[in-house]
């Protein structure tokens, strides 16, 4: 890409996020009784407070989390959706350690993360390798495995974690020595954004500067030019969804360690279809999450802040997500300026 | 001028620019008279197809306007054309191959009865056209089964049946044999004669002075002029085509072949119709001789260089690279017993066009460790420098190496998949079409690269569908038809093109003796 052609995807991107923004202004406008109030929480609620502003920061860190694992699983064009399942199994693979194991502080947290982060890699393996296998569409296979991963989720919580004098379907609750420590007093924020600010870091040296990166790249780029070149194309493959699958499930881990007493989500915490925004959000690239995974939790907590004192509920974030999408991945948005740019630029 | 009076079709001031950048047609004025044969020549690349295209309906210019009988029309699509009584026979066929001749022809105005396709109307119609332009197809039989040329009849007569008065011709004779391309110009000065206006488009400059009245030359996007064929030589086209004196001509020594490098062995290999696209052939090429396979195209050399790169898999036979058997080998462990393969098709095989030009030079040996540092990290620093050397010595046109292979023109994305695959050490190369649709410069590079590989001791297997290239350039030859190997040349200089024809058209065979001298120790 060219620098002038970067600059024009920097430029499609935010005139995308600000025509979603302003829809967002005349939705709030034809729907609040009080618009400006609710105009002024959604769009700078989240900084009037520190606590406000550590909502955004723990809100970031699944995102982050999630952002990256698609970034590497959509890099080799497999469009495995099986993040969202592969983050909730992860953490209930850590809520299993969290409770049942004693060990000493750092040892515990670290331990159920990976034990997490391997369930999770398992979980998006499996996609991956039935497409290698007999070539079954990673897309629709993933995205049925995410049903199982809830029910059997729930299973398992229900018949092995469950705490009967909790009152609500929860488990028990995790060893002090397995949680992770806060960072900023008065928030929740947690040792969680060390750890997503090093895999950012990580996937980004991973992709752009090793081997394996490279295959993977390649793979994405053109498959049939990867095993031209005698790239071991299947091998690659699984790779990428088994990090993906495990940088979801260390997400995950984190995620209930790092916010949670005990284990007690009763749906699909859905970080794992935000994080597919996320990815779009950012072209794959690593090193463009957390900007995105930034700009979707400040946008969330702005709705939250703005539906606890105001009329407007929080749901409507989803518009903005979906005008966001459906701009991005529409590519004849602005194509016309864009040819317009090329000539330009080929004429002079 | 007069000659502008009668013109039926104008195009002028025609810009079109590609996505990608490149200007396909800067500011081309283009004009045809009722009733001739117009060639339109230049390079690969020059813009011709884009401004037919462009005539077409299937390229919308940035600038410029059409005029056709002195009216200005825009063109949205092929049907506006086909309405204008434009009609274009592509490089590649757009025939049903499953469906009949008859059928076919009539697709998109079938004659109906009730509800069905009135299939005796539509053979009538055929036989009907066939006679009229002396254009003889059989009627019933299917697409599929029928040879080249024929099909490209066929592709004639849909464009007249449409009611096409100007037809362009997208470098016909490409896939044709010389006994073909023969009987389709008595067939286009016939049409001619009944009042058709023809555009021709080549840049076979010989085929250009047998067949065309007038001949516009394009360089570089950009129109030479227009100019009557019977005023220039050869060479004035060829110097207006590429901007200076070009020898095509490679200038080679005798070869002087060593050890068989690849041997073949009773190989067959069975596609997915379940037919023997490569039927019992044996074969070997030696260090230090480049072995040319002529064939029409789909005769199985597709197949064979599949199995030979290990992208495919064939049924029966035995095929060994520098004495090992491939049969269990990766694609990875063929190229790593020296085998490099310049692809067919370059932006499906040969590249990954998103990436840089870096990543794209490095896609085979990106493991090296002359390329990796001792962690696991990949050294960047000897990336650029080996791809620095590799863009100079093969002098490919970019702005820098981190530069999008998509926006190289097509002779560059060339060099950038021969350049990768030469760089290697090569021990057997083989090079499917290696010169195809690319510019004279680029052409001439290649073929020389090739020649010096050769002498430093590479086998080379020449795939090439340009009868030209493959009879210059290969020091011995073998013909592929219906796949077989219908002929042996150990001589490749010795054998005229009309010979070579025959054989390829599988009039002519060798004796079994003849052809079984082609297996070496």
């Amino acid at each position: 890409m060219t620098k002038s052609q970067r600059m024009f995807e920097v430029y499609r991107t935010g005139l995308v996020i600000l025509i979603a923004l302003l829809l967002a202004l005349v939705i709030i406008l034809l729907v609040s009784d009080v618009p400006g109030e609710a105009m002024k929480l959604f769009l700078i609620g989240p900084l009037d407070s520190l606590r406000h502003f550590g909502n955004v920061l723990e809100m970031m860190i699944p995102l982050l989390f999630t952002g990256l694992a698609i970034s590497v699983m959509f890099s080799a064009s497999q469009f495995n959706l099986g993040a969202e399942g592969a983050f909730f199994f992860g953490a209930i693979g850590a809520a299993f350690i969290a409770v049942n194991w004693h060990l000493p502080p750092v040892i515990h947290p670290t331990i159920a993360i990976l034990w997490g982060g391997l369930i999770g890699s398992i979980f998006c393996g499996i996609p991956g390798f039935l497409k290698i296998k007999w070539g079954s569409s990673e897309l629709v296979s993933s995205l049925m495995f995410n049903y199982i991963a809830y029910f059997f989720g729930l299973y398992l919580i229900n018949y092995f974690l469950r705490d009967v004098n909790a009152g609500a379907m929860v488990s028990y609750p995790f060893a002090q020595s397995a949680k992770l420590i806060r960072l900023i007093p008065k928030t929740k924020v947690h040792f969680g954004i060390i750890i997503a600010a090093l895999m950012v870091v990580f996937t980004a040296v991973f992709l752009y500067r090793t081997r394996w990166g490279y295959r993977i790249l390649v793979i994405g780029k053109n498959i049939r030019f990867a095993r031209y070149s005698g790239i071991n194309t299947d091998r690659a493959i699984i790779l990428s969804q088994v990090l993906g699958g495990f940088i979801a499930g260390v997400g995950g881990s984190i995620e209930v360690l790092g916010m949670y007493r005990r284990f007690t989500w009763q749906l699909l915490p859905g970080y794992g279809w935000t994080g597919i925004i996320v990815a779009i959000l950012a072209r794959n690239n690593p090193i463009y999450v957390p900007v995105a995974a930034f700009f979707l939790a400040y946008m969330r907590i702005g709705a939250d802040i703005m539906s606890r004192s105001t009329d407007m509920p929080n749901e409507f974030v989803a518009i903005i997500q979906g005008i966001i999408i459906i701009l991005i991945a529409a590519s004849s948005f602005l194509a016309k300026q864009r040819h317009k740019m090329v000539v330009k630029e080929a004429m002079s | 001028m007069s000659e502008e009076a009668d013109a039926i079709l104008k195009m002028e001031n025609i810009t079109k620019v590609y996505p990608n950048g490149i200007i396909a047609n800067k500011g081309v004025n283009f004009s045809v008279t009722a009733g001739e044969i117009h060639g339109l020549v230049g390079e690969n690349g020059a813009g011709k197809t884009t401004l037919m295209q462009i005539l077409f309906g299937l390229n919308h210019p940035e600038k410029g306007k059409i005029l056709l009988e002195g009216r200005e029309i825009t063109i949205g699509n092929p049907n506006a054309a086909i309405a204008y009584g434009i009609g274009m026979v592509h490089q590649h066929f757009m025939l049903v191959p499953s469906l009949s001749v008859a059928e076919n022809l009539v697709m998109g105005v079938e004659p109906r009865k009730g509800l069905k396709l009135d299939t005796a109307e539509a053979i009538r119609i055929t036989e009907e056209l066939s006679e009229k332009y002396n254009l003889n197809v059989d009627a019933r039989s299917a697409v599929r089964d029928l040879p080249v040329g024929t099909k490209q009849k066929v592709e004639i007569l849909k464009a007249l049946h449409r009611g096409a008065r100007i037809l362009i011709l997208d470098e016909p004779t490409a896939v044709l044999t010389p006994q073909e391309t023969d009987e389709l110009f008595d067939e286009l000065k016939l049409l001619k004669d009944q009042g058709n206006t023809i555009i021709f488009i080549s840049h076979k400059l010989n085929e250009i002075k047998a067949l065309c009245d007038r001949v516009t030359i394009m360089r570089s996007g950009k129109s030479q002029g227009v100019f009557d064929v019977a005023d220039v030589s050869e060479q004035d086209i060829s110097r207006l085509m590429v901007g200076r004196d070009v020898i095509l001509q490679v200038e080679k020594e005798p070869a002087v072949p060593k050890e068989a490098v690849l041997q073949v062995k009773d190989l067959t290999i069975v596609n997915r119709f379940r037919k023997h696209a490569v039927d019992d052939i044996s074969f070997s090429v030696r260090k230090g001789e480049i072995l040319g396979i002529a064939g029409v195209e789909g005769n199985g050399q597709r197949e064979l260089v599949e199995a030979l790169t290990g992208l495919g898999k064939y049924a029966a036979g035995d095929i060994s690279i520098t004495g090992k058997d491939i049969k269990k080998l990766s694609i990875r462990g063929i190229r790593d017993l020296g085998t490099s393969h310049i692809p067919e098709d370059r932006m499906t095989y040969g590249c990954a066009a998103d990436l840089s030009i870096e990543m794209n030079l490095i896609s085979y040996k990106h493991d090296h460790p002359d390329l990796n540092r001792k962690s696991f990290l990949m050294d960047m620093n000897a990336i650029r420098d080996v791809s620095r050397e590799l863009v100079e010595e093969y002098r490919i046109l970019c702005s820098t190496p981190q530069q999008e292979v998509r926006r190289l023109s097509g002779g560059n994305i060339q060099k950038v998949v021969v350049a990768r695959e030469f760089s290697s050490d090569p021990k057997l190369i083989i090079a499917d079409q290696p010169t195809r649709g690319i510019d004279v410069g680029a052409t001439e590079f290649i073929r020389k690269r090739l020649v010096e590989l050769r002498d430093e001791g590479s086998a080379v297997l020449l795939i090439s569908a340009d009868l030209n290239e493959v009879m210059e350039l290969s020091d011995s030859l073998i013909v592929m038809y219906g796949g077989k190997i219908t002929a042996y040349i150990e001589d490749a200089s010795s054998i005229s093109e009309e010979k070579l024809g025959l054989y390829m058209l599988g009039l002519e065979s060798q004796s079994e003796d003849e052809i079984g001298r082609v297996c070496h120790d």
